[in-house]
């Protein structure tokens, strides 16, 4: 058994897209970084494009810390998806 | 030294202020922000929703509280935020800092509540008077408020 997954989660409208809030992924190979982790999402469910479609409006963070496209994603992980904060 | 509360209950400003400088009489000012939920013609909201992300929403929150106590020395702070559903008028964010002094105390207090609305993982959701629900928007007002801390 692989255990090469990560865990996604989704929150505010991206959770609303998405149609989830968290979710269990299979990485395969090639899916190394943030951005290719939303490649990978967006060629396997139309709810995830359209939820990804203004790449500009998503936030993410990687094991609970700020990460733009190019941060590196392994097994264990917890990837974040998520608008701009407007906490305050 | 620092308190990091996030919670759907009310809180009490006196109370915090009264925790917070308990003890310490070398505490010479405390500043002190309250976010309330605001109402208008304008803006007819009948509430707002609140979700964070909870494994991220503290350690955030801890991280801006040591660096405010960092750059001003403070000598305490206090940031509590609320999420659920809240009405016009209820309170949603409490921050307080504590400084021998009211310059670094005011200035951190601008600083701690910048920096809270760009960089904590909270998203609000307005209901309108009629129902409609919709997802708020970041400010761009906010970054530049941010990013003049540096």
């Amino acid at each position: 058994m692989s255990d090469a997954h990560v865990t996604v989660l989704y929150f505010a409208w991206l959770r609303e897209r998405v149609g989830s809030g968290e979710e269990r992924i299979e990485l395969p190979a090639g899916v190394r970084t943030v951005g290719t982790l939303i490649e990978h999402l967006i060629a396997r469910n139309p709810a995830h494009a359209a939820a990804f479609e203004n790449r500009q409006a998503v936030r993410c963070a990687v094991n609970q810390d700020f990460a733009g496209p190019d941060a590196a994603i392994g097994p264990g992980d917890e990837v974040a998806f998520f608008p701009p904060v407007t906490g305050g | 030294m620092s308190t990091i509360r996030v919670q759907e209950a009310a809180f009490d400003t006196g109370a915090e202020i009264a925790r917070l400088t308990e003890g310490r009489p070398d505490i010479g000012g405390i500043g002190c922000f309250v976010g309330v939920v605001r109402a208008s013609k304008a803006d007819p909201i009948a509430a707002l929703t609140l979700e964070h992300y909870p494994a991220m929403t503290e350690p955030a929150l801890a991280r801006i509280a040591a660096e405010a106590t960092s750059r001003w020395h403070l000598l305490g702070c206090t940031l509590i935020h609320r999420v659920g559903r809240l009405l016009p008028g209820e309170p949603i964010v409490l921050v307080l800092a504590a400084a021998a002094h009211r310059e670094p105390a005011l200035e951190a207090t601008a600083f701690l509540i910048d920096w809270l609305k760009t960089k904590a993982p909270f998203w609000k959701k307005e209901t309108l008077a009629g129902g409609a629900e919709t997802w708020v928007d970041a400010r761009d007002s906010d970054d530049a408020a941010a990013a003049r801390w540096g």
